[in-house]
């Protein structure tokens, strides 16, 4: 590991003024993720910043929605008791994240943060334009499953992990943000970026720019929403292929549906040609089927991904037939 | 509560919250260990598995993966379970920890690790001190509810021995959960697949 300095800020002033000075700046908080990117010489920053301390962990209740502190640790959202019962994609999503350390120590901004899985970023040694740029991608032709399916670029075929994400794309979650410019809002599906020429820049945040935490419109609660996910084994592995739904329901027929892909893109993936067929219609098993296989429209697939395919397609069924087994009041 | 000093190599630097500290000066912390203070100035890349181990000679909890991957280092941290591998000591400030060697009292076993004991619930031994701070702390977290309950609140606890059936027994045996007749008969045949009695 690179000698770096460490800083534990009091107040987000301190932490904006040491990002702003310093763009290689690293932001510790939970660091289930840094701690492994400082100790294999991925991330070598000069100054780690320690924000863990900030006044960013209350989850409340709005008058408009639900706010969720960005230092709140993972199982304390999980298990949180409106969380549950009334944007339960969030609790499902979480509940599948990592192991139950992990969720005790990570926080829900640096869980969006996390950087990808893709093994040729995280070995430390084969090119990787992300890690270092210009090197190449050694994952286009690698042997890897994670490889993106929408959105990639010659340069970089990174997905992004995290469940969390997913779920909140679904629910049209915003991220409150603090910077050098004050503060500002970006909607969960502007926050991550897609690799094209430049895929060590990740997110849409700015230099400084901390989350303060993340918003969930009251809107997302009266709908019916499901996580679902496929991994390697049955616990404490990211997704193969995950998919939160949420949909807006009038006595059966569907008004409005947001469907998000994990693990298939640089970023959570909407998919629009699923979410347009689901429009006007009753749910049921055979439109959810309908729209799982919707959901691949326009996958890409590389090398040794195509496998996620037909994946995706059950994956996304699945979290449909949640929603109507919801619909039903089956809760099963 | 006694309380100890430790120096390090370097000089701790004035203030935590220095603008001005430069790359690898020392950062002072205050741990308070097995209800024990420490007053250690620690490199800001020290993991706590690292400082407990090589400063405080607390070598219970074992490094395995260093990537928060396989359990081996599980401690409690203020009462919950963490993995001290993915932990700065520098950002340990305050924190009160538990280790292994903080769980009996007064030369008692506490019940969780009298429980491995009585179930046989190791064999090498190396994954056993993180196992059982994960099931003292799984316990306190109140997430024992059932079988299926404890194998997930225990999938961050790698065991390449296998013992995981005997370790569930302990969870059992400690938490009063009664299997049900297709878990006992799934024990049964795991423990004759293994050659076991």
């Amino acid at each position: 590991m690179q000698p770096f300095a460490y800083h534990k800020v009091r107040d987000a002033e301190t932490a904006i003024a040491h990002g702003a000075r310093d763009p290689q700046t690293i932001f510790l908080a939970g660091g289930t993720d840094l701690v492994q990117l400082l100790e294999d010489g991925i991330s070598r920053p000069q100054g780690v910043v320690d924000i863990s301390a900030l006044p960013f962990d209350a989850i409340a209740t709005t008058i408009d929605g639900l706010r969720i502190g960005a230092l709140a640790k993972l199982a304390d959202v999980a298990d949180h008791a409106e969380i549950r019962a009334r944007y339960p994609a969030i609790a499902a999503a979480l509940g599948e994240t990592a192991s139950p350390m992990v969720r005790n120590m990570a926080t829900m901004g640096g869980n969006l943060l996390q950087r990808t899985r893709c093994l040729y970023f995280r070995d430390g040694v084969s090119p990787c334009n992300k890690r270092a740029p210009g090197s190449g991608c050694s994952a286009r032709l690698g042997h890897d499953a994670q490889a993106a399916l929408f959105g990639a670029s010659e340069a970089c075929v990174a997905t992004h992990p995290s469940d969390l994400a997913v779920a909140l794309l679904a629910l049209d979650a915003e991220v409150l943000v603090v910077g050098p410019s004050g503060e500002r809002s970006i909607p969960l599906d502007r926050l991550h970026r897609l690799p094209g020429e430049t895929p060590w820049i990740e997110s849409d945040l700015e230099p400084g720019e901390v989350i303060t935490a993340i918003f969930v419109p009251r809107e997302a609660a009266g709908r019916a929403q499901a996580y679902a996910k496929l991994r390697h084994r049955a616990s404490f592995e990211w997704p193969l292929v995950s998919a939160a739904v949420s949909l807006a329901l009038v006595e059966g027929t569907i008004e409005d549906a947001r469907i998000a892909l994990g693990a298939v893109a640089h970023k959570p993936w909407r998919a629009e040609t699923a979410e347009r067929l689901l429009i006007g219609r009753r749910i049921d098993d055979a439109l959810a089927r309908e729209a799982g296989e919707a959901a691949t429209d326009g996958a890409r697939p590389i090398a040794e991904n195509a496998a996620k395919i037909p994946l995706m397609a059950r994956i996304v069924t699945r979290a449909l037939q949640d929603c109507a087994r919801q619909q039903a009041g089956d809760p099963s | 509560m006694s309380e100890t000093t430790t120096g390090g190599a370097a000089r701790p630097s004035a203030s935590s919250s220095a603008s001005d500290a430069l790359p690898g000066a020392a950062h002072e912390v205050r741990l308070v260990v097995n209800g024990e203070v420490h007053t250690l100035a620690v490199d800001p890349r020290a993991t706590l598995l690292d400082t407990l181990r090589d400063r405080l000679g607390l070598t219970g909890a074992k490094k395995g993966c260093a990537h928060g991957s396989c359990g081996a280092c599980t401690i409690l941290v203020d009462g919950r379970r963490a993995v001290s591998c993915l932990m700065l000591a520098a950002a340990c400030d305050g924190r009160e920890i538990t280790t292994i060697e903080g769980l009996a009292t007064n030369g008692a076993l506490h019940p969780v690790q009298q429980a491995f004991v009585d179930q046989d619930a190791f064999q090498c031994g190396y994954c056993t001190p993180g196992q059982i701070m994960s099931v003292a702390g799984l316990l306190a977290e109140g997430r024992a509810r059932d079988d299926a309950a404890v194998r997930d609140e225990l999938s961050g606890n790698i065991c390449r021995c296998g013992a995981y059936p005997n370790i569930l027994a302990a969870v059992r045996q400690v938490s009063g959960i009664e299997p049900t007749p297709a878990e006992i008969g799934a024990d049964a045949r795991l423990r004759d697949a293994a050659g076991g009695a």
